[in-house]
């Protein structure tokens, strides 16, 4: 099998040893270590093995759908400040978002490390719908963790996960959402660690997960640069995609850390504003603590008890941000900001009604980021946004939002 | 590295048991159930009856290392409005009824006070030292310092998962004794102890001369009494959690964690070295 070519820049970077400045680490149980060990030898090991390079392009051309377009969206842009606004069409991936990068690549080393079944915690749905999506396609026992509340505000994503063939657990204590999915997730792992792998859905969590699951979406902005210079002739002035755990910010963002000029703007939820203490705006009111295995910022109270997030979108809603995100943000390389639900929605229906595009509501809040980046740049900006899902999953949220349903419906 | 004993730690209460050719019988609760004052009762009732360490556990919003019936009480508590400063009442009550205080705490609760000022406190309050079940040594520099400084017990883990080369690692970073998980998984009683313990306790054995303490799954006498035969410690949780959860008001809790310590610590001396 041949390898598949890399650009001078487009090389995987070198692993390291799991710190971001003072953020990351590996703050789990003793009893994980050896499988975090036994990952990230793997990984290592994969990334520079040519059969399994060429099997996961094999993957991402035949089955994802990779290459994703780009779209540039004028009468969008007439919103943002007549900027020139192109996405990054990764909500036309197989599954419906760019969560399928990575699971693809961690369900491929499941396989080499000969484990027979993956767990994953899920918010949105989608990690958990590419998870069973992978765990089908190469015959591995799948059971995925979500929060109650997500369950229900996401409940076509849950059909599809169980028609996939996957056993979907509801977890009802705490804020019943994708914090309380990733405890219940590693204490599945801590208990089954030896057949099992954790396909972690973000870049959080301890070594290597953090590091690993960027490098796995890192082709996002590997192909999106090339292809805004094919079109455009020049670098975007700015790169914007929203943040949940960060995975397809990482992934959008890391080709271009090196191009100074290009600025780099995260998305967080900022929920019912920050007054309200409703929002995942944690780099708006948090400071540095650990959760789920890792240093990073983290929204939670003066004992350092974790406080509940809030957003209309499932996917953003959780109190603590990728490690390499709070470094890109505290060495001043990366900038973030947030859109409230309100900001959130009015993207999100101007997206649909101006370019028949309808986004996930986790990407709305990228678009809705564009909008606020444009009107300040003007119009001879040019914005590179990652449209990181679609919205199907998301009809019932804003028919309800938008006053679409009968009233016995809603 | 193996630190010299300090006068707060464990020990000294581990030297006695072993003189007496016996293990030790530890008994975890969590501070703020059924409320502080409460909980605190039912350490000191825990000591009258026979414990010889308590483990206070400090409630967290995320306890991954735990099952539903310690995970009900943490929950519990932190809604009743425990605060970490209560685990220092609890601290200070139980060194006074006459043992050391190991406090049990998720990280994130030690880093949010500062790693020094949370020993620093800690020791002040009679505590023995901290046992940290999301930290391992390669990530504690401060709280090896820190522990150094105040003269407290570090309590790491090790899991039947761990390789020599963690045994090593995380056994020259304790002081006090060595917590040895039983099986693969969270707190919670169950029906069996793994026979994975004592093959454990025998590998980390050979990699120090700590005492070697068991928990996870321990709830009955004879499961004490077994092992108590390999180790120098057993550690008890969630049945003892699980005497105040199901009565109705807390006299009749405390009667039951009573019946049960005893029983327990008949078991410590049951069990065959
Ligand atoms: C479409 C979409 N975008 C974004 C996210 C947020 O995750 P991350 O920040 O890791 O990209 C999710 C998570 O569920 C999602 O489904």
């Amino acid at each position: 099998m041949t390898q598949p070519s890399t650009a001078p820049g487009e090389e995987t970077p070198a692993a390291t040893t799991g710190r971001f400045g003072p953020f990351g680490g590996r703050y789990v149980p003793e009893a994980l270590i050896p499988a975090l060990e036994e990952l990230d030898e793997a990984r290592q090991k994969a990334m520079v093995d040519p059969d399994f390079l060429a099997e996961l392009d094999r993957l991402h051309r035949t089955y994802t759908g990779r290459p994703s377009i780009i779209t540039e969206v004028p009468r969008f842009a007439a919103h943002a400040g007549g900027a020139r606004v192109i996405l990054k069409r990764e909500d036309l991936n197989h599954t419906g978002s760019h969560k399928i990068n990575n699971v693809l690549a961690q369900a491929l080393l499941t396989v080499r490390m000969g484990k027979r079944r993956v767990i994953a915690e899920t918010g949105a749905g989608q990690h958990g719908v590419a998870t069973a999506t992978a765990a089908a396609l190469m015959g591995l026992e799948c059971t995925i963790y979500m929060g109650k509340v997500d369950t229900e505000r996401q409940a076509l994503n849950v059909a599809r996960m169980k028609m996939l063939g996957a056993q979907v657990v509801p977890v009802e204590h705490g804020s019943a959402t994708l914090k309380d999915a990733i405890n219940e997730a590693l204490r599945d792992w801590v208990t089954n660690v030896e057949t099992t792998h954790y396909l972690l859905g973000t870049v959080t969590g301890p070594h290597p997960f953090p590091e690993m699951v960027r490098d796995f979406h890192r082709i996002i902005g590997v192909e999106a640069r090339a292809q805004v210079l094919d079109l455009t002739g020049r670098l975007p002035d700015a790169v914007i995609a929203c943040v949940g755990g960060g995975s397809n910010a990482m992934g959008i963002f890391h080709r271009f850390v090196p191009d100074a000029g290009v600025r780099l703007i995260g998305i967080e939820a900022g929920g019912e504003g920050i007054p309200s203490g409703r929002h995942a705006a944690r780099f708006a009111t948090a400071s540095p603590g650990v959760l789920h295995g890792a240093m990073s910022y983290l929204m939670q109270d003066e004992d350092g008890q974790t406080v509940e997030s809030h957003s209309i979108s499932a996917g953003l809603d959780y109190p603590s941000v990728g490690p390499e995100h709070a470094w890109l943000r505290d060495t001043g390389r990366a900038e973030y900001r947030y859109a409230t639900d309100e900001q959130v929605m009015e993207a999100f229906a101007l997206l649909c009604r101006t370019e028949g595009i309808i986004p996930a509501l986790e990407s709305a809040h990228a678009l809705a980021g564009a909008l606020e980046v444009g009107r300040e740049l003007g119009p001879d900006a040019l914005l590179l946004v990652n449209l990181s899902g679609r919205g199907d999953k998301d009809m019932h949220t804003a028919a309800r939002y938008f006053g679409l349903l009968d009233e016995d419906e809603s | 590295m193996t630190a010299p004993t300090s006068p707060l730690g464990v020990a000294g209460v581990l030297d006695t048991c072993r003189a007496e050719g016996r293990a030790a019988l530890i008994g975890y609760l969590p501070v703020g159930y059924p409320t502080v004052e409460g909980s605190i009762a039912a350490m000191v009732a825990m000591v009258e009856a026979g414990v010889d360490i308590v483990e206070v556990g400090v409630p967290y919003s995320d306890p991954l290392m735990d099952g539903p019936v310690i995970q009900h009480a943490a929950a519990t508590a932190l809604a009743g409005g425990t605060r970490v400063a209560d685990t220092f009442a609890a601290t200070k009550a139980v060194r006074a009824a006459g043992v050391p205080p190991l406090v049990m705490s998720y990280w994130n609760l030690v880093l949010r006070s500062g790693v020094d000022a949370y020993a620093a406190r800690l020791a002040a309050a009679g505590g023995a030292g901290l046992i940290t079940p999301d930290l391992i040594p390669d990530e504690a520099d401060d709280w090896i310092a820190a522990s150094e400084r105040h003269g407290l017990d570090r309590v790491f883990l090790v899991a039947p998962s761990s390789t020599d080369e963690r045994l090593t690692r995380v056994t020259s970073a304790c002081r006090g004794f060595v917590y040895a998980a039983s099986t693969m998984g969270v707190t919670g009683a169950r029906d069996t102890v793994g026979g994975g313990a004592e093959h454990l306790v025998r590998r980390t054995r050979a990699v120090t001369d700590l005492p070697v303490c068991v928990g996870l799954g321990v709830s009955t006498r004879a499961q004490a009494a077994q092992v108590a035969g390999f180790a120098d410690g057993v550690i008890v949780g969630s049945a003892l959690v699980r005497c105040l959860i199901q009565a109705r008001e807390l006299d009749e809790g405390l009667e039951a964690l009573r019946l049960l310590t005893a029983e327990l610590a008949a078991g410590v001396r049951e069990g065959r070295r």
